[in-house]
């Protein structure tokens, strides 16, 4: 059974469209449409409800041995008070998750993507085998909200206890926020500055209202989640289920630098030195449109009439303005400039290789 | 919301609008179908010249979120096409009736654009869609 999250009558309320995504009910737009809910996230700010995402604790003695187990980074070098990115793989090296870490002062919060949440969990859980730890999923009493744009350290800084001109990109901070105990994160999905916030679920109404009532005059939007995917892709952030999969790896996916090869005994590593040996027969590109017309998943990608690839993510991109997309091809095709065919409805439309990102982040400028 | 018709156009089941001038019609998406595609971000259209039988797929809207088919309305010939939509194919938001048409139609039989819905009947037929679509 779909289930609302505590927000979803405030998404009614202002009319929003909703979709059912990994069994949760959440707005995919407001009435504003999802290319002002983008650009409005990259000049001001928007809200997202994100709810669905996962969380999971991690503790116990141990708990740092079954992180180096299991992520392909190298976690002992998170420093605390820090969030950092890491693929989590199969033996054979393709991806199980990829997931955000947060080291605390006595323990680990992983933020993991949504669709795949019982599944990492059931993960996780099978491969602690010897080790002193404790593996327990918050998703359900956890609420999670992505404040995001470059109006939101404005936003937030009145009901937020914390002094947000000290943090910095992807550091994070145990906190209140209207006066309810928030854990903070600088990080998002957007490409933008921004906070996500993880609190007590009963206080989302409350931390929700609080941010638009201080927010909306400055511009702050409530957004869906074709906003969030068009503005995640910009920023060539991948998502889980079109870039990353349990049939791609992390170096295909150009995540090499999220995977320690020299780390002994984690999962995946052999079958990612072989890769790494190899070298990767395909590469995750990014392209742009020369002819019109949207390139989507799973669309095929040609060059001379014959089939090379396939695209994993495509929009027309409110920022640029064009239409743009991610695809696997193989590496004789993956180099800037060069030229290749995206099918649409069965008709090559002509497409360029870019180098990524199509928007570089605001906080990497 | 109300649903937005335009009293001088016949329509169809699949939220395509007709509307005759002289022996050719005007053809594009109803106020209801450009609401639930949202942002309009392209529009695939046929090339002039191009002939079509009465609901047969003739162009392509691109949302933000998905490719969606077109069925002509009444069996024709494409004489023009409306080339403001190449550019700015948000026109199709904000005046589906005018500026956003898609094309202009040489007519084979006028009666098939008689036994359309009219403006009244296809209000009542969106309206049920919606409030379908609410539940």
């Amino acid at each position: 059974m779909t289930k609302q999250t505590e927000l979803y009558a405030r998404h009614v309320e202002r009319d929003a469209r909703m979709v059912e995504y990994a069994g949760y009910w959440l707005p995919v737009q407001y009435p504003t449409g999802p290319k002002e809910e983008h650009l409005r996230v990259r000049q001001a700010a928007g809200l997202f409800d994100i709810d669905h995402m996962g969380q999971v604790r991690v503790s116990g003695p141990d708990a740092l041995a079954f992180l180096q187990r299991i992520m392909t980074a190298d976690v002992s070098r998170f420093r605390v008070g820090r969030a950092n990115y890491s693929p989590m793989c199969y033996a054979d090296g393709t991806v199980v998750d990829d997931t955000f870490i947060y080291r605390l002062p006595d323990s680990y919060f992983v933020a993991i993507n949504a669709s795949n949440n019982a599944k990492d969990t059931r993960w996780m859980k099978a491969h602690h085998g010897g080790l002193d730890v404790t593996i327990e999923n918050v998703s359900e009493e956890t609420y999670m909200l992505a404040l995001q744009g470059p109006l939101s350290e404005q936003i937030l800084q009145p009901i937020c206890a914390a002094d947000l001109t000290a943090m910095k990109y992807h550091s994070a901070v145990q906190t209140t926020v209207a006066d309810v105990p928030t854990f903070v994160g600088r990080t998002g999905y957007t490409g933008e500055d921004g906070f996500e916030l993880y609190f007590p679920a009963e206080e989302a109404v409350k931390i929700w209202d609080r941010l638009l009532e201080i927010g909306e005059p400055q511009g702050l939007i409530p957004c869906g989640l074709a906003a969030r995917d068009s503005l995640r892709l910009e920023a060539c952030m991948p998502l889980y289920g079109q870039e990353i999969s349990a049939s791609r790896t992390p170096l295909e996916a150009g995540l090499g630098w999220a995977v320690a090869l020299h780390k002994e005994g984690f999962i995946g590593r052999e079958a990612l030195l072989k890769a790494q040996l190899e070298g990767p027969t395909e590469h995750l590109i990014a392209f742009v449109m020369a002819d019109r017309g949207v390139p989507r998943h799973e669309y095929a990608v040609a060059s001379d009439g014959e089939v090379i690839g396939e695209v994993t993510s495509g929009i027309y991109a409110p920022t640029l303005d064009a239409f743009v997309g991610m695809a696997y091809v193989p590496a004789d095709y993956a180099e800037p400039e060069t030229e290749i065919d995206i099918l649409i409805r069965d008709k090559p439309r002509r497409a360029k290789v870019v180098k990524k990102p199509f928007y570089v982040p605001a906080y990497r400028r | 919301m109300a649903v937005k018709v335009h009293p001088d156009c016949r329509y169809t089941k699949s939220h395509e609008w007709v509307r005759m001038e002289g022996e050719h019609a005007y053809a594009g998406i109803t106020d209801y179908a450009q609401t639930q595609l949202s942002d309009i971000v392209y529009v695939e259209l046929p090339e002039p010249g191009d002939s079509f039988s009465q609901g047969e797929i003739y162009a392509v809207v691109e949302s933000v979120k998905a490719a969606s088919d077109c069925y002509l309305p009444v069996a024709g010939e494409i004489v023009e096409i409306n080339e403001e939509l190449e550019d700015t194919p948000d026109l199709v938001n904000q005046d589906c009736y005018g500026e956003g048409w898609f094309v202009r139609i040489l007519v084979e039989d006028p009666d098939e654009v008689e036994d359309l819905m009219d403006a009244e009947e296809y209000r009542q037929f969106a309206e049920e869609a919606e409030e379908e679509g609410a539940h």
